[in-house]
């Protein structure tokens, strides 16, 4: 059984369950699953953290999915990474997630919605501006906008906005069109060959949430870092200088 | 013709177009992409890191082109206004 018909692009046309004007469609259900699942699990995994040298293996498991994000934000922040945390692993996580349950019978990601979608991009439409002012303060966020002079307002301000209208779109899109062509592929060739297209689905999931989470990481890290001028600059000389050397 | 079947002939055959014309420029820019950055990680192994981050983001936003052809044509055959606006005028 399909629950989202191979013409219908979204799965909020989807209505599971309605009492008066209250409905719930596939997206807000399986949205909170992903989240149930995201909660549970992690607080069963660390209800009994440990320090020895014999842990549990969810905890092994936990840990080094953390490390890994730590690591590439620390990576992307330079300085103060953690505490970026919060916001771009839990971001990472449920796209993750929702991508990979992709594979499991009667699943539809959430994040084939275009809703969940933006609503994850507006949450880093305004987290940019919250952590640039915050790091830097109001005047100093405020005066980016009009760098290299006042002209270039307007492109900034549209900057912000088409940037989070990609964000948006991009994800979208992409599992919305990898659940499409598995949709077409199955009535085409139903035996074997979706298997293939499941298993770059994975992929193409966990690739999108990486991107999804490092591209928040970009914006905020560009909001944040304003005294980096002098840095650029010594940056550029080392790579003239490494292509000299190369040549 | 009909008006509706003309929509539907339109809708077709652009959501087609948009996917041909729509995909020319993202993957030959995909392709110099790549090409760019395994030479630049021939030259320098060490790199390869943040080589490869700096590729999968760029990637990614040269691929959003052709994803917006895609939602475009999707848009176009499935969720289509002016069909369902002639259907109802049609009666």
């Amino acid at each position: 059984m399909e629950i989202v018909q191979i013409n219908q692009i979204s799965p909020d046309q989807v209505i599971i369950w309605s009492w008066g004007f209250v409905k719930i469609n596939a997206t807000i259900l399986y949205t909170w699953l992903v989240m149930a699942i995201l909660v549970v699990g992690s607080w069963l995994v660390t209800r009994n953290l440990s320090s020895e040298i014999n842990v549990s293996r969810w905890q092994h498991f936990l840990e080094v999915v953390i490390s890994v994000i730590r690591g590439e934000i620390n990576e992307m922040a330079k300085k103060g990474g953690d505490k970026y945390i919060p916001l771009i692993g839990t971001l990472f996580l449920f796209i993750g997630l929702s991508n990979i349950l992709v594979v499991v019978p009667g699943f539809v990601a959430p994040t084939s919605s275009i809703t969940t979608t933006a609503s994850l991009a507006i949450c880093v439409f305004v987290a940019v501006p919250m952590y640039g002012i915050s790091q830097n303060g109001l005047l100093h966020y405020l005066k980016e906008y009009f760098q290299p002079n006042f002209i270039f307002f307007p492109f900034h301000v549209m900057g912000e906005i088409s940037r989070t209208l990609a964000l948006t779109v991009r994800l979208f899109g992409n599992i919305m069109s990898h659940e499409k062509v598995v949709g077409i592929l199955l009535a085409v060739t139903p035996l074997l060959f979706p298997i293939i297209m499941q298993a770059l689905g994975l992929l193409i999931g966990i690739i999108q949430a990486y991107i999804f989470a490092i591209l928040s990481m970009v914006y905020i890290a560009s909001a944040t870092s304003a005294h980096e001028e002098g840095h650029k600059h010594e940056e550029l000389h080392k790579a003239e200088a490494s292509q000299g050397v190369a040549a | 013709m009909e008006s509706i079947s003309l929509v539907a002939v339109a809708s077709i055959a652009i959501a087609g177009l948009t996917m041909a014309i729509g995909s020319i420029g993202p993957s030959s820019g995909m392709g110099q992409a790549i090409q760019q950055a395994l030479s630049a990680i021939a030259q320098q192994p060490d790199e390869r890191n943040s080589l490869t981050r700096t590729l999968f983001v760029g990637l990614a936003m040269i691929e959003s082109i052709a994803i917006y052809c895609f939602v475009i044509s999707m848009i176009v055959i499935f969720a289509n206004p002016f069909w369902t606006h002639f259907v109802k005028a049609g009666g």
